[in-house]
């Protein structure tokens, strides 16, 4: 019998507005080629969080969208963050990694509170940071994806970045930062999707969570040269 | 005399602009500067007024069904063609139909309006018609949001005076009608839409990846639709007119331009009211060819070649429903100039499985082995990855001998594969 992990992905019905859809898909994917299998559940509001999960998995969305898994999100945030603190691996990005932080200001001056699990604040900007990006991680390898956020977010001493923006903005456009990381979250703007084409950070999750639910995990020689080619593709892309 | 000296600079200026090959939108430049008034007051002279557009997929084929219906009842109808910046693209197009009195020969305009140039448009025009199609995500590049398109498309239609056509199957677009039957009550609105059986084909943006990607079946209709799109067969349809089912032969192929000629007889039968008869529009419509490379047919080789423009994931989904990939040879071409939008992660909004039987031949384009890896994530197989377009259409080609073939393309790779294929067959220019 296969091992299996369970994936629980966030609000797809309100939050999906960049391919998000593409990372599940790549976490089953891979998964698949490691040997092990996925369950995916779906998470809308209203829904109940899964207690016994072991990759969480979250997008993007329009303003309505986070104004209506807003208050959902909050009634949820003590289990996210006993998940958090326990090494559950997750994946949020643009709208959710912003919710994951302390707090959201809107344009209209509105603070949405967030639900801590990332040490980061965001406020929303005029100018929307828009175009291809590719950032340096160390750990996972060069990130490459795109980025569309009017959302500037500032880490805390908490999260450390996800990676040094190369080329594009990043989390703000101050600072060269990208993403932010606490405990095994990640937090990040860059869609595209992100995880088929990053498959280090695919990896990463789905090592995570088999080392964490069953002591072990053996990874597999994965043949990635369509992902290569992407990669190459992608990065010569003007911004 | 204003319209005198307007019309003889604009004229002037053409005529210098054609000399020099310069853009067609110059000479509209020209005008807003000198004239900044004269197309609303040009636009003011049609008996009929002028009907406008818009939404995020499918204005040009709805546009030319719409000019096609309305030209097939007599009437005299000016529209624009093709769409650099919008005002100075339609003053340009006026130039060349206006005499020197500043008077067309046109009954009624049909403008083919984008959200990006509806502010500026309707500040200086009020559309007698609007026909608001869809509000899918298409544009994030240029706006980021969907709800500012919405926004957009609300405004468009609270400037109209006198008729508003709308989906009533996009939730976004339905709303817009009855906020302006709430709020104009001189306004009427009218609402195109489908038959229960139909619905699952066409998932709005939202319901796009519901929770499981997969259509969510049938979502509340709300209201009688003056056109209710009932059945659709290959290059056929059955659409229910005032309550009456009416089946005839299409020249336009797929659910989505088929939808399009509902909306568009909507409209039309606004239009022309009761001095038009139905089986007249409907026979009308059969003759109506695809817009330039929307579900266009070309001969190559003796077989039909289809070249299917897919620019948004609601779109390229609804393409994939639309044809059979049976007995087809198949090649996908995804460029990401900015024409196209830079973010292709759309891509990953699609479900690819429908062309997993059959496979895929060619993979194409600049953004060709991002698409190649989606097609593997879906399990689709794929004979070659070609980046460069003409090396692809030639091995493609090739590979397919005997074969009818259809070609999936985002904007910037259907021009210029439609150039490549223009050298080698003939291409009608249809618009
Ligand atoms: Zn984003």
């Amino acid at each position: 019998m296969t091992r299996e992990l369970v994936v629980a992905q966030l609000y797809p019905r309100d939050m999906n507005i960049y391919g998000d859809n593409g990372n599940v898909l790549a976490v089953l994917r891979r998964a698949e080629k490691h040997g092990l299998s996925v369950r995916k559940i779906t998470v809308n509001p209203g829904d109940k969080m899964p207690t016994d999960v072991d990759i969480v998995i979250g997008g993007g969305g329009q303003d309505s969208g986070q104004t209506r898994v807003h208050e959902d999100l909050l009634a949820k945030q003590a289990q996210l963050r006993d998940l958090a603190e326990s090494g559950t691996p997750m994946l949020m990005i643009c709208g959710l990694y912003q919710l994951f932080g302390h707090w959201f200001r809107t344009h209209t001056g509105e603070e949405m509170a967030g639900i801590s699990v990332l040490d980061v604040t965001t406020s929303a900007e005029e100018k929307r940071l828009i175009g291809n990006i590719v950032t340096d991680s160390g750990l996972f390898g060069e990130i490459i994806g795109y980025e569309n956020h009017s959302g500037q977010t500032f880490l805390g001493e908490k999260s450390t970045p996800l990676g040094r923006v190369l080329v594009g903005e990043g989390n703000n456009a101050k600072d060269d930062t990208e993403g932010a990381r606490s405990h095994n979250v990640i937090g990040t703007y860059l869609h595209g999707s992100l995880l088929p084409k990053n498959p280090a950070i695919t990896d990463f999750l789905i090592s995570t969570a088999a080392t964490r639910r069953f002591g072990e995990f053996e990874s597999a020689v994965i043949d990635d040269a369509l992902v290569e080619r992407a990669r190459e593709s992608a990065k010569r892309r003007p911004r | 005399m204003r319209d005198f000296f307007t019309v003889l600079i604009g004229k002037t200026v053409r005529a210098l602009a054609k000399l020099r090959g310069g853009g067609s939108a110059f000479p509209g430049l020209v005008i807003e500067k000198v004239d900044p008034g004269f197309l609303a007051r040009a636009l003011d002279r049609l008996p009929l007024g002028v009907v406008v557009v818009s939404g995020t997929n499918g204005k040009t084929t709805t546009s030319k069904i719409v000019v096609e219906l309305l030209e097939s009842t007599g009437l005299r109808v000016f529209t624009n063609s093709t769409g650099s910046n919008f005002s100075r693209g339609v003053i340009a197009a006026l130039l060349q139909r206006v005499n020197l009195k500043g008077e067309t020969d046109a009954d009624i305009a049909v403008l083919e309006l984008d959200e990006a140039h509806a502010m500026y448009f309707i500040a200086q025009v009020k559309p007698k018609y609007t026909l608001l199609l869809n509000v899918l995500r298409d544009q994030l590049d240029r706006f980021g949001e969907i709800d500012t398109t919405a926004k957009f498309l609300s405004n468009i239609a609270m400037a109209t005076t006198d008729t508003l056509v709308v989906n009533r199957e996009d939730p976004l677009v339905r709303a817009i009608g009855e906020k302006v039957l709430a709020e104009h009550s001189s306004v009427r609105v009218k609402q195109f839409g489908l038959s229960e059986n139909l619905l699952k084909m066409f998932p709005s943006d939202a319901e796009l990846h519901g929770s499981d990607g997969s259509p969510l079946g049938s979502r509340p209709s709300a209201g009688d639709a003056d056109v209710i799109l009932t059945e659709v067969g290959l290059q056929s349809a059955t659409f229910e007119v005032a309550g009456a089912p009416y089946t005839t032969d299409l020249k336009l192929e797929g659910v989505y331009n088929t939808f399009n000629a509902a909306a568009a007889l909507v409209l039309v039968r606004q239009v022309c009211g009761s001095e038009v008869e139905t089986p007249a529009l409907i026979d009308a419509l059969s003759y109506v060819k695809p817009a330039f490379g929307r579900g266009e047919r070309i001969e190559l080789d003796g077989l039909p070649l289809e070249l299917v423009l897919v620019k948004n994931p609601a779109g390229f989904r609804l393409a994939l429903e639309s044809f059979e990939p049976e007995g087809f040879a198949t090649m996908i071409a995804i460029n990401d100039n900015s024409a196209d939008g830079r973010d292709i992660s759309w891509l990953w909004d699609v479900s690819f499985e429908s062309l997993a039987t059959f496979g895929v031949d060619t993979v194409t384009g600049i953004r060709a082995w991002d698409m190649a890896l989606r097609l593997e994530h879906d399990g689709v197989a794929f004979r070659a990855v070609i980046e460069p377009l003409d090396t692809a259409l030639n091995e493609f080609r090739a590979h397919s001998q005997g074969l009818p073939r259809r070609i999936y393309c985002t904007y910037t790779a259907m021009l210029e594969l439609r150039k490549l294929i223009a050298k080698q067959t003939k291409v009608e220019n249809v618009w």
